[in-house]
């Protein structure tokens, strides 16, 4: 076993998943500890040019496995291959992002290697050479310190909770590339196809946020076109009138639309949008929440927001509490005219 | 096709939670079916009203945990299993998953093993993938959609929820499969489910009823404590006009650098 750290870098169709740089940040801060070399990992297809960015980012080694049949993730094969990686290289830690496919991958490596796995990660420290993590459990309602016993320690960031580091194109170093030993025969998952998600930021990565809840719907003024007869259907055509309001104020911040459950259980968005508990985790710079009242499974997903600004008619919404600015007011008032004087201030 | 459902039960999500020492205390607050296991079930069930077949529903947990299997059983599972030994008080998931895939291959011939994508206590999202592992076979895991299953020529299709959309995949069976909300809504219970899970008896297996010795966890949890309290004062903005109360907030939110 050597003191290298290893840092999984998460990619989708040849591009690097950006949160992915984070643990080579989080990479060097250990490497004061543990003082191995930081080794990126890639796994893909024609994936050499992640491997340039990997030396921009502070990795002092790479090792990239590329074959055709790495191209798509399928947990079998990425898995089969980092567990002979890390069983013939044996590092000491190896960092994950806590996307879909660095959960699973750190998850099932843990069982190939008999060892831990401290995952969705925001803090860690190192005490004694043991590495100390810490994690929010019941949606962030306690915080949890946790140790691995075993050897590799493996651990998972949540997005966003560790900086990026700074880019330096001067930076260069080694590349292993590893012929991977496995065959398309052999790989019982096959991909069919995908669908992608309709154009915009991703909201886990999002720096910044706007959401709309249920006050979204909450304009009686607005009318509804007269075809629209069913009191249902005007409500959600009311909620999606507020939502596109929304949605020019994220246009012009560059950010991304989120909502409430409520919104989505009433049918005003569908539910990838959802922050919160059953929804997702974010952890943008700025969040802005308009006609959200501030549910406490609402703010499990957006509590750890740099800046929280919130827009809502009621006074006494909990929201307000967790909130830096707000106004007391009508989204549809105010929305429009905060894109107006963002459109003139950023010139966007 | 014998389907196999792995739950948990939790605390309810509404409830007031907070870290006393190194306890964690939810109060008076029901003890519920996780409720992402809850689309599990719906899965499973709508799987065996398509081809036909059993569901099981399994659970890992203290003795006298059943809240989580009542509710599975009332929903129309078949039978109910709990793993319950007081060696796995504080199981990590590698242990939970060693479990649950001896318990697997202890009930024998499972088709399919069903999840929830993470249980909203420990909210790691870690037990499915491992026990796929343990047991050594695939998972497709985030499913919202079962597009096709063939009990006879033992695949099964799903359409997964990624981060970059949906990715259509293939697997065989048996496999291990987790289910999203996305999936679409799980029934309620009956009320002949519910009298019926109330008189149902639950077989409880120990560590050594299925197969396994006491192990030491490789995850320790060395504190529990209490976030801190967002301290942060908010700033109501008011103005003249609209106009006005627009431009001071956009002023304020450039001032903190966050765009």
């Amino acid at each position: 076993m050597n003191n290298n750290i290893w840092v999984y870098i998460d990619q989708f169709k040849g591009e690097t998943v950006t949160t992915s740089w984070e643990g080579l940040g989080v990479a060097k801060t250990l490497q004061a500890s543990f003082s191995g070399s930081i080794v990126a990992i890639v796994l893909g297809n024609h994936v050499e040019s992640i491997s340039n960015q990997a030396f921009y980012y502070g990795a002092d080694e790479v090792i990239v496995v590329d074959g055709p049949h790495l191209e798509d993730y399928r947990a079998e094969s990425y898995v089969d291959t980092l567990s002979d990686l890390a069983n013939s290289q044996k590092p000491s830690v190896i960092i994950f992002p806590t996307t879909t496919r660095g959960r699973e991958l750190a998850a099932m490596l843990g069982v190939d290697l008999h060892t831990g796995v401290l995952v969705d990660v925001i803090g860690l420290e190192v005490k004694d050479g043991q590495i100390i993590a810490t994690r929010p459990i019941y949606a962030g309602k306690v915080l949890c310190k946790e140790t691995c016993l075993n050897k590799p320690v493996i651990i998972t960031l949540r997005i966003r909770a560790f900086s990026k580091p700074e880019l330096d194109e001067s930076r260069s170093g080694s590349v292993q590339k590893i012929e991977s030993v496995l065959s398309e025969e052999k790989i019982s998952t096959k991909v069919i196809g995908y669908t992608e998600s309709a154009a915009g930021v991703s909201l886990a990565e999002a720096g910044i946020i706007v959401s709309g809840g249920r006050g979204v719907s909450n304009n009686p003024s607005l009318s509804p076109p007269p075809e629209i007869t069913d009191e249902k259907a005007q409500e959600i055509w009311r909620a999606q009138q507020g939502f596109k309001l929304i949605g020019e104020l994220a246009s012009v911040l560059g950010g991304a639309v989120g909502s409430s459950r409520a919104a989505v259980d009433a049918g005003y968005i569908p539910y990838p949008h959802q922050v919160g508990q059953t929804g997702k985790v974010v952890s943008p710079d700025l969040y802005i929440a308009n006609g959200i009242s501030g549910a406490i499974q609402h703010l499990a997903g957006m509590r750890t927001s740099k800046i929280i600004v919130a827009i809502n008619k009621d006074p006494d919404a909990p929201i307000f509490k967790i909130a830096r600015y707000g106004i007391v007011g009508d989204l549809f008032e105010f929305v429009p005219k905060l894109t107006e004087a963002f459109k003139k201030r950023l010139g966007t | 096709m014998k389907i196999v459902v792995c739950v948990k039960q939790v605390p309810d999500t509404a409830a007031t939670v907070v870290a006393e020492g190194n306890v964690i205390n939810w109060g008076d607050a029901p003890i519920v079916l996780n409720p992402w296991d809850e689309y599990a079930v719906e899965a499973a069930l709508q799987t065996k009203e398509k081809v036909g077949g059993n569901v099981i529903v399994i659970t890992v947990g203290e003795e006298g945990g059943n809240e989580a299997l009542k509710h599975s059983l009332a929903m129309g599972c078949d039978e109910s299993i709990l793993v319950s030994d007081p060696a796995l008080i504080h199981a990590d998931t590698l242990l939970i998953a060693n479990v649950l895939a001896h318990a697997i291959k202890k009930i024998g011939d499972a088709d399919l093993v069903v999840f929830g994508r993470q249980a909203v206590d420990w909210d790691t999202g870690l037990t499915a993938p491992q026990t796929a592992r343990y047991l050594g076979w695939s998972i497709l895991s985030l499913g919202a959609v079962i597009t096709d299953v063939d009990p006879e020529g033992k695949t099964i299709t799903i359409e997964r929820v990624i981060e970059e959309g949906r990715q259509n995949v293939t697997g065989r069976l048996p496999a291990v499969i987790s289910i999203v909300k996305d999936f679409g809504e799980p029934r309620y219970p009956s009320f002949m489910g519910i009298r019926k899970a109330a008189r149902a008896t639950i077989p409880r297996w120990s560590l050594s009823d299925v197969g396994l010795d006491a192990q030491t966890p490789v995850v320790i949890c060395s504190e529990l404590y209490n976030p801190p309290k967002i301290d942060v004062t908010c700033e109501l903005i008011t103005g003249a006009s609209s106009q006005e109360v627009a431009e001071t907030l956009a002023d304020k939110i450039l001032s903190e650098k966050v765009v």
